[in-house]
């Protein structure tokens, strides 16, 4: 066996790339980040908006692009190739290609004037060829990393770059290099393609100015992109009044061999309709037209409600099936049947929601990595190993696997991760070097000298604010001493930049005017940090959020709203003081609430990281809800996956199982949680270092349709162990979906119901042909490759009738014999039948213990009481509390791939906590002046987290701190009496000078 | 000024001794036209050329030395970059091409000397004067004219005038030679594209305007012109001035 080789690459740089890079390097492994385009960011860094908190996707994406490109132990590798592997897991040798850039990435600082003076134009392929750029460019403005690229097809020699590039990186004579490096273990994530509209030539894409297809309209939607935001008809510039979007352009279409749903589009679809209206000075009509609108994810169907209700997004269900346009408006007539009548309608601009496709490059991998591919060239993984390629040691993420959204794609990134490092978890920490910072500066002697950085945002605060008025003011405050614009503060040469400021002002305080600190505030401290300056001698003054998209048809007021935060910000700068931040040891173990496939497979993934965990499940079972289920839709055996997996489980020496046991009571904090086990036997006592919340659903039991009251009426868990066992037998069947899903109580998609129809739907085909089988449904939600189950289901004769709220189905009970009545919108009838079973697609229901757990870890549920994430786009599995991560149905409900790709994310989440000796706590935290304190206990009452605790000193009782409990509040220093409690970083005096200074109107002038 | 009006620029190495450029001589065949001596026909810049234009000027000659007697070697080469990229911007504007000559003379042969003179003044006679002296859109021919002399004087443009006896005869930055077809392609494209942008540029700086209006105005497809303005918008050149209804209007900054 040969040596393991504690680092991984991961092949492509998009937001999956980047995550699995991340939680590899920040959990001890060495990191080769590959991508073939010339920077990192893949197709998120191209969108404007992200579903369903509409957070803008940069702003999310652009911390972990500087984060990646400042790692110590993630080398990017752009503009790069793959040409061959060879070894096995944990020792590979890949050779790749690197090639040329024409400039010398040491040297490039992206000014950008070699662009600039560049006489040649290119088409700007990022902007999706609505816009030019040079023949030297990059990307996009917040480029990691940023260092200019020539465009050798474009490119005629002049030489003009050369000329003006102060820092003498263009290297017209660079050559491609191929390298080979030893690698333990490899993970793919080169994403997807947008299907190429021109194929569906009907829809006059490429022949009409004004169909554009949907990732055009990202660029179109983005402050950044070629209209600045605004919405235009590329025909004229002209504001569209009048908007389609058309889903499915190259999905759930057999006709051109894509029998597959891209799964993400009908959300992304709605969320640019609703956007779009958004971004336009005028009403807007929006209409939408559809076969499903698929909105399974979480909290998706809500969003898909407000798009009706609240935004008046016309939705119809129908095929668009030619498109024609008016040569003179360059207006669209689209033609479309609507309730069986031909109809044809006008619109001023169309949006085409094209699906997603496999990367060019897939068969080329495949070769090269040995991998199989499925009928589509996405890359083979099975229900049971959702990030194993076929190859051991080379696992996958993201779209390439299967069409996804972001969420799936990060959380099935953090899963690959896991499963790469287990390979050499005996490896970790042998191949990494610890980042090293500046010796700290005392500046406790020193004058205030503030620097303050203003940011353009692109256009998203420039637009509105005047930012040279706002930098013009802010130098002449006083302690201000240097102010300057940037394009982008957060962009990776603007750290640099800032530092360079630092050292050539001997700046004390930094303060950054642009966004939010919730994103990115962490970005910030750490570039202060790298400069030698305490990380809490900086502040942020969110010019954005706060004011120009709140004002943003009053630039003057905004302008001065700007002043004033900027003001007021710099006040408080003017008194901050460094803060220390406690550090904290680490118990490197886990405890996993949940002995389903989710908990089992989280415990597995830690013990094989080398870590032990204690996994507690409530009943006398490991298995939850997967002993439940006999069969799946792709024809694996769920109870030999099952077997096999308890028995790795209760054979592994580092797990540690406790049956019919119960989680009591969780204290500590990250790395240092103690917590109480108790089961028959009596209670136990263990110590971790993180929680994973695996907790499950059930299915709900349903009180509609007569369920529990006619023996006929049975829900698809039911069916399925009847037809498991043989004991089902029917002539004829009706399926009702959205049982319990999607109602004013439950506004949310079950997400499974529709995969569970079909599965036993076919299954009745299968044993007994002639047996009439009709599925009820609002919209068929088989995304992804579960499309080809449905078109299967419906070529074996299964009767799919569409339902709306309206006209629900009726079920009636005469004298045992069932009834079920519903409006067919075809035919437009009401139709009755006799079936002999009434299946009810039932919804799935949060676990009834959810809510005590939720308390007991002070972890939030969302409305319909499932766990919330900390973030539902970026951080799927982690919670807000730091070492609280949660997986599988518990976060909502879910294939057992999915709660597969989960729970392995959640053990790689947990061990960049566990794989650590220590951990730096947050430094604002509340502080005791002994001296004042009374020890009058109201502090030790207040406090949520019980972080204070009394201590006796000789004679005097004061009140104490703990560190690494203690969230910073400020709440107990609010009551103290003798005023004893300080908050860093939050003091009185800092808060008072912001009062202050905001309410000084004169300074002004 | 007589008229035609026509400004020659004259090399001081192939204007005979006889000729005098700035007083009348007694020489019976003082060429009518009013002469600027250059050191070097190398050394008229677009602009001027253009300005020329601009000011009414009916025709503009250039008269150097012959290959392969310039003077300074290659200024003559130069001249014929400049004027290439000239005519096409010329052509772009409306102006006949023909209203501008480069030739070449011997400072030793008067009588040829003469003939150029005397032949392109016939021929600007025959043309007849500068669409900018009369006639209903003059003052469209002075927006075309401003615009190619802003065009002219635009950083990229220069860059890739002053480098095509280098790409196009010597080796590009790669060791490759460009051949002259494919650089004229490119340079015609740029030319184009940069001079319209520039007529845009002006018109949105009288007034803002919309998408549709300049179309109209410039004669180009909307769709196009969108594309420009994105550009523009890009380098710094227009900006968005308000909304009117659904039509965004575009004002020109100074650059």
């Amino acid at each position: 066996m040969a040596e393991k080789i504690g680092s991984v690459m991961v092949v492509g740089g998009g937001v999956a790339g980047i995550q699995a890079s991340l939680d590899l390097a920040d959990s001890g492994f060495k990191v080769y980040l590959l991508d073939k385009s010339s920077s990192i960011g893949g197709v998120m860094a191209e969108l404007d908006k992200t579903f369903p908190t509409n957070d803008c996707s940069m702003c999310i994406l652009a911390p972990k692009l500087v984060a990646t490109g400042r790692h110590p132990n993630i080398s990017l590798i752009t503009n790069a190739e793959l040409v061959d592997l060879k070894g096995q897991a944990g020792n590979f040798l890949v050779k790749f290609r690197k090639r040329s850039r024409y400039v010398d990435e040491e040297r490039c600082n992206g000014c950008g004037l070699c662009s600039q003076k560049c006489p040649v134009e290119a088409l700007d392929t990022f902007n999706e060829g609505l816009s030019n750029r040079s023949a030297i460019y990059v990307e996009y403005p917040q480029a990691v990393p940023l260092k200019y690229i020539i465009d050798r097809e474009k490119c005629i020699g002049c030489g003009t770059c050369e000329e003006v590039c102060k820092a003498k990186a263009i290297a017209y004579d660079q050559q491609d290099t191929e390298t080979t490096l030893s690698v333990g273990s490899i993970i793919l994530a080169p994403g997807f393609e947008p299907f190429d509209a021109r194929v569906k030539s009907e829809l006059g894409y490429g022949k009409f100015p004004n169909v554009v297809t949907s990732i055009e309209f990202e660029r179109i939607l983005s402050a950044s992109g070629p209209y600045g935001g605004l919405a235009l008809r590329p025909s004229d510039g002209e504001v569209p009044r009048k908007l389609a979007f058309i889903q499915c352009v190259g999905s759930r279409d057999a006709q051109i061999n894509r029998d597959y749903c891209s799964a993400a589009c009908c959300m992304y679809g709605i969320k640019e309709a609703i956007i779009a209206k958004e971004h336009v000075p005028v009403a807007l009509d929006c209409t939408l037209f559809y076969m499903d609108i698929r909105a399974h994810g979480k909290e998706f169907d809500a969003y898909y409600n407000r798009a009706q209700d609240e935004f008046g997004i016309r939705f119809v269900r129908s095929r668009v099936a030619n498109i024609t346009e008016d040569p003179k408006t360059n207006n669209l007539h689209l033609y479309y049947v609507e309730e069986e009548e031909p109809t044809t309608e006008e619109f001023d601009m169309v949006v085409l929601s094209v699906g997603m496709q496999p990367p060019a490059e897939a068969s080329k991998l495949a070769n090269i990595f040995g991998i199989e591919l499925n009928g589509q060239k996405f890359c083979q993984t099975r229900m049971f190993s959702p990030v194993e390629t076929s190859r051991p040691g080379v696992f996958v993420c993201g779209a390439f696997s299967s069409p996804k959204d972001i969420p799936e794609s990060v959380a099935q990134a953090s899963g690959a991760a896991a499963k790469a490092m287990s390979i050499i978890a005996s490896e970790r920490g042998k191949e990494i070097v610890a980042k090293e910072y500046p010796p700290e500066r005392d500046v406790s002697q020193e004058e205030p000298r503030i620097g303050v950085f203003v940011c353009h945002c692109g256009i998203n605060i420039s637009g509105t604010v005047s930012v040279p008025e706002v930098v013009d003011f802010a130098t002449k405050l006083p302690s201000v001493v240097y102010g300057e614009a940037n394009l982008y503060t957060c962009s990776q040469d603007t750290q640099g930049m800032i530092k360079e400021k630092i050292q050539e002002h001997n700046l004390n305080r930094v303060i950054v005017a642009s966004c939010t600190p919730r994103t990115h505030e962490a970005l910030f401290r750490e570039t202060v940090r790298e400069s030698g300056l305490n990380p809490y001698l900086f502040e942020m003054a969110n010019i954005r959020d706060q004011c120009s998209w709140v004002h943003v048809h009053q630039p003057k007021e905004a302008t001065e709203k700007a002043k004033d935060l900027i003001r007021s910000v710099v006040a408080k700068a003017r008194l901050l003081k460094p803060l220390r931040r406690p550090v904290i040891n680490v118990t490197p173990t886990g405890l996993v609430i949940g002995g389903g496939v989710s908990g089992m497979t989280a415990a597995l993934e830690l013990a094989n990281q080398g870590f032990d965990v204690h996994l507690v499940e409530r009943t006398k079972n490991l298995g939850g809800h997967l002993r439940e289920i006999r069969y799946t839709l792709e024809g694996e055996n769920p109870r030999e996956h099952l077997d096999s997996l308890v028995t790795q489980v209760l054979e592994n020496g580092r797990i540690h199982v406790y049956l019919d046991s119960e989680v009591a009571e969780v204290n500590g904090f990250v790395g240092n949680f103690k917590s109480k086990i108790n089961s028959e036997s009596g209670e136990k006592e263990v110590e971790h270092g993180v929680v994973i919340v695996a907790t499950g659903a059930k299915e709900y039991v349903p009180t509609e349709y007569l369920y529990g009251n006619a023996p006929g009426v049975v829900t698809q868990r039911e069916l399925e162990e009847m037809l498991f066992n043989g004991a089902f037998k029917a002539e004829s069947v009706v399926m009702i979906q959205c049982v319990g899903a999607r109602t004013r109580e439950r506004p949310n998609c079950a997400r499974i119901c529709c995969g569970q129809a079909i599965k036993n739907a076919l299954r009745i085909k299968e044993t007994s042909p002639e047996t009439d089988v009709y599925v009820l449904y609002k919209d068929v939600r088989s995304y992804g490759f579960k499309e080809k189950y449905y078109r299967k289901a419906a070529s074996k004769g299964v009767i799919f009738v569409n339902y709306n709220d309206d006209r629900k189905p009726e079920v009636s009970s005469d004298g045992g014999k069932l009834k079920v009545l519903f409006w067919e919108p075809i035919i437009k009838e009401e139709i009755t039948l006799e079936p002999d079973t009434v299946v009810l697609s039932a919804a799935v229901s949060p676990n009834p213990d959810s809510k005590r757990v939720s308390e007991m870890l002070k972890v939030p549920l969302t409305k319909d009481g499932f766990f919330l994430e900390a973030h539902m786009k970026l951080r799927p599995v982690d919670f807000q509390t730091d070492g609280v991560f949660l997986c599988g149905m518990a976060h909502s409900p879910k294939f057992i791939d999915e709660s597969i790709c989960q729970a392995c994310a959640a053990a790689a989440r947990a061990s960049t906590i566990l794989s650590k000796k220590t951990l730096e706590m947050e430094g604002i935290i509340a502080d005791v002046d002994e001296d004042l304190c009374s020890g009058c206990r109201i502090c030790e009452h207040l406090c949520p987290y019980s972080a204070i605790e009394m201590n006796e000193k000789q004679t005097k009782v004061t009140a104490h701190v703990l560190e690494a409990l203690c969230k910073g509040c400020g709440v107990c220093g609010t009551a103290c009496p003798t005023k004893a409690i300080t908050l860093g970083h939050f003091t009185t005096g800092e808060i008072l000078a912001q009062v202050k200074a905001a309410l000084v109107e004169e300074v002004r002038a | 000024m007589l008229r035609p009006k026509i400004i020659g620029f004259v090399c001081n190495w192939s204007k005979p001794p006889e000729i005098q450029t700035s007083e009348p001589s007694g020489f019976e065949g003082h060429p009518k036209i009013h002469m600027i001596q250059v050191m070097c026909v190398g050394r008229i810049d677009p602009v001027i050329v253009l300005d020329a234009f601009v000011r009414g000027a009916d025709g503009v000659l250039m008269v150097g030395c012959p290959s392969p007697d310039c003077h300074y070697v290659e200024g003559n080469t130069q001249a014929k970059f400049k004027v290439k990229m000239l005519k096409k911007l010329l052509a772009l504007a409306g102006i006949k091409p023909d209203r501008l000559l480069l030739d070449w003379a011997h400072m030793t042969d008067v009588e040829s000397f003469v003939k150029i003179v005397d032949n392109f003044r016939n021929l600007i006679i025959a043309m007849g004067q500068s669409p900018l002296n009369g006639g209903d859109s003059s003052d469209d021919f002075l927006l075309n004219l401003r615009a190619a002399k802003n065009t002219a004087s635009d950083f990229r443009l220069r860059v890739l005038t002053g480098r095509e006896g280098e790409l196009t005869q010597a080796e590009s930055v790669y060791g490759e030679t460009i051949p002259a077809n494919d650089f004229d392609r490119i340079s015609e494209l740029l030319t184009r594209m940069e001079f319209i942008r520039h007529k845009i540029h002006l018109l949105a700086i009288q007034e803002p305007v919309s998408v549709k209006q300049l179309a109209e105005r410039i004669k180009e497809k909307p769709s196009f012109v969108l594309c420009q303005i994105v550009e523009m918008r890009r380098r710094g050149m227009v900006t968005l001035d308000e909304i009117k209804g659904t039509t965004p209007l575009y004002k020109g900054l100074e650059v």
